[in-house]
């Protein structure tokens, strides 16, 4: 039966429950809004950007070194950003580092964010003009160091949840979050890189761009039932459009970028839009799944049946 | 008993009380709703949406910022598989009337169209291993020295992390204020050697407030009674330490499957897998690196 109050309909997709045995959804959907989407890719494309900045410092390639840092500085400033828009109470936004703990990813990615933010900051301002050499020397590889678990901390967040399409997912979420930082690194520092230093920049936008789509396959196959919901209503669009996209960049930067700089530009875009979609199909899937009961109750059912879990319920004769 | 929580009762020392919390025993709930009420006028919680949803009487639909107690009513009828002869419907009607009868024992069945009512006050587990204290970044959710859950409005930023990973679906974002709130377990009224007002306004005692311990000593005979009038189907639900959350403060007696009542099986508090979660993300993260480097090999162009 439907619930006949629209106005929790228009906040909350599908809250009325649809046609599973179950009825109302059992657990609640995430109330994140568009700008946790946005921040997993601002905060990706920063991590993995400082990571290659430092590593093209190190080889001498100067030029690809500071726009990567520009790169990361814009997205590890964007990040806060998002995240504080998305707060119930935006001017608390310091009471995330009121606490450290360990069991909360939120908390930790706070840290690793916050730490992030000051040592781009500070090695995007030394590449760019010279000041504060030794800060920068000591600033340059914690920033590398804190930016690949900022690229990849954001999966075991939501993986970290009841939702089942984000909990069961969690020995892959992390490496496609990871993949996708990284091309979107790739992407952003081969826009803006003469195409003479790019080469690297190149390689990983190519190289992450496939991995992404290669491991979003084998997550969704192995999720089985659940893994449907990836390629189901939005999710299923938005990771149509990324794969797409992420295939027609790596394409047009394999085959020209190195010779065309019309044609680096327009790979990084298209695999840069790649690498937002993605993060936006594993967002909704999250919120198709909540709203699902059947992907609650089932796999517990299930996992009670083959014995895996004692189920929370004792019946008369002591069974279960 | 009760098994103790990584920040009770060593934490609080002297001032650790004996965990306390809920028996809701479904099998004597009439569906009078004076818990949602008087838990709402208590607590000085905003009015819910109005409306009709046309489920059975229940308008409240779920727990949530707003509704801290929530009384479900579920509707089960047995059906009737019968033939298009009248003669043969009203056989098959008295059949399936006794089924229902024996299957879900004289107590629960009421006449007319094999049909019954079950009620069931829905509240927060205040489970041992609460999925939300552990992913709250503030700290703003904590363990009170009764063993409880509770959320610090003074702390709480609105994150918004406890909504998903809390795996009933009790906590939830309240509209124009943008904090978390959920039941307290009356913590204010605990503190004056109170129960909660949801308790004291239960009219035929369903719901049972007192020391964990001796709530479960309860439900045990409660269960042993009901077994012997011929209720198979009455189970206990979270009065066990084993489960997927180490028990619940607040458990249940229930008439039928969890997931009749909207609620789920084999809940688990997922912090359980976060060590191999975080062992995941940093080999990704690690892959991360090596990935940057590898795009070095081969040279500049």
């Amino acid at each position: 039966m439907t619930v006949v109050r629209p106005e929790l309909g228009a906040t909350r997709e599908a809250r009325g429950g649809g046609e599973s045995p179950y009825g109302r959804p059992v657990i609640k959907e995430p109330v994140w809004t568009w700008e946790i989407p946005f921040y997993f890719y601002t905060g990706g494309l920063a991590g993995a950007s400082a990571g290659l900045a430092y590593v093209a410092r190190l080889t001498g390639n100067s030029a690809l070194a500071r726009r990567a840092w520009l790169a990361a500085l814009g997205g590890v400033s964007l990040s806060p950003l998002f995240l504080i828009s998305d707060l119930g109470k935006p001017v608390r936004f310091f009471n995330m580092l009121r606490v450290f703990k360990v069991t909360s990813p939120m908390s930790v990615g706070s840290w690793i964010l916050a730490g992030s933010g000051a040592t781009t900051g500070v090695s995007a301002l030394n590449a760019w003009t010279g000041l504060f050499p030794r800060t920068a020397a000591v600033s340059r590889p914690v920033a590398a160091a804190l930016g690949l678990p900022l690229s990849t901390y954001t999966a075991a967040l939501v993986a970290n949840t009841a939702v089942p399409a984000w909990h069961e997912a969690r020995y892959e979420l992390p490496f496609v979050f990871g993949a996708s930082a990284a091309a979107s690194a790739g992407a952003a520092a081969a826009a803006v890189t003469p195409a003479r230093d790019a080469a690297p920049a190149r390689r990983l936008l190519v190289g992450g761009a496939l991995v992404e789509v290669a491991l979003t396959q084998v997550m969704e196959r192995r999720l089985g039932p659940l893994g449907s919901t990836y390629s189901e209503g939005p999710a299923g669009k938005f990771g149509k459009a990324a794969k797409a996209l992420n295939l027609a960049g790596a394409v047009v930067a394999a085959a020209a970028g190195h010779r065309n700089r019309a044609a680096a530009v327009a790979g990084s875009a298209l695999v840069s839009a790649g690498a937002l979609c993605a993060r936006w199909s594993v967002f909704k899937a999250g919120s198709q799944s909540a709203a699902n009961p059947d992907h609650t109750v089932v796999p517990q059912r299930e996992r009670i049946e083959r014995g895996r879990a004692p189920g929370s319920a004792r019946g008369v004769a002591g069974g279960r | 008993m009760t098994r103790q929580t990584p920040a009770w009762p060593d934490t609080y020392g002297d001032e650790a009380h004996a965990r306390v919390g809920f028996f809701t025993d479904t099998s004597i709930c009439i569906g009078c709703k004076a818990c949602e009420v008087a838990c709402k006028e208590w607590n000085q919680i905003p009015a819910s949406n109005q409306g009709f949803t046309g489920e059975s009487y229940d308008n409240t639909i779920d727990l949530g910022a707003n509704t801290w107690r929530h009384v479900a009513f579920v509707e089960q009828r047995k059906s009737l598989d019968a033939g298009t002869d009248g003669a043969d419907l009203a056989l098959a009607e008295v059949a399936a009337r006794n089924a229902a009868a024996d299957g879900w024992g004289l107590q629960t069945y009421q006449d007319g169209d094999g049909l019954r009512w079950l009620m069931s006050s829905d509240v927060c587990k205040h489970c041992t291993e609460a999925a939300c204290l552990d992913v709250c970044p503030t700290g703003s959710l904590f363990r009170t020295e009764f063993g409880t859950v509770v959320v610090q409005e003074d702390i709480c930023n609105g994150c918004g992390y406890c909504v998903p990973a809390c795996p009933f679906g009790v906590l939830d974002k309240r509209e124009g204020d943008g904090r978390v709130w959920k039941c307290t377990l009356c913590y204010d009224r605990l503190k004056d050697d109170k129960e909660p007002a949801c308790a004291q306004a239960c009219p035929t005692n369903s719901i049972q407030f007192g020391e964990l311990a001796d709530l479960r000593e309860r439900a045990e005979k409660r269960l042993e009674q009901l077994g012997d009038a011929g209720l198979d189907q009455a189970r206990l639900y979270g009065a066990d330490d084993d489960d997927g959350v180490g028990g619940f403060g607040a458990f249940f007696l229930l008439l039928d499957e969890p997931e009749t009542y909207h609620l789920p099986p084999a809940p688990v508090d997922t912090t359980r897998d976060l060590g191999g979660l975080w062992a995941t993300t940093a080999a990704a993260a690690l892959a991360v690196g090596a990935g940057v480097a590898a795009a070095f090999l081969g040279g500049r162009r």
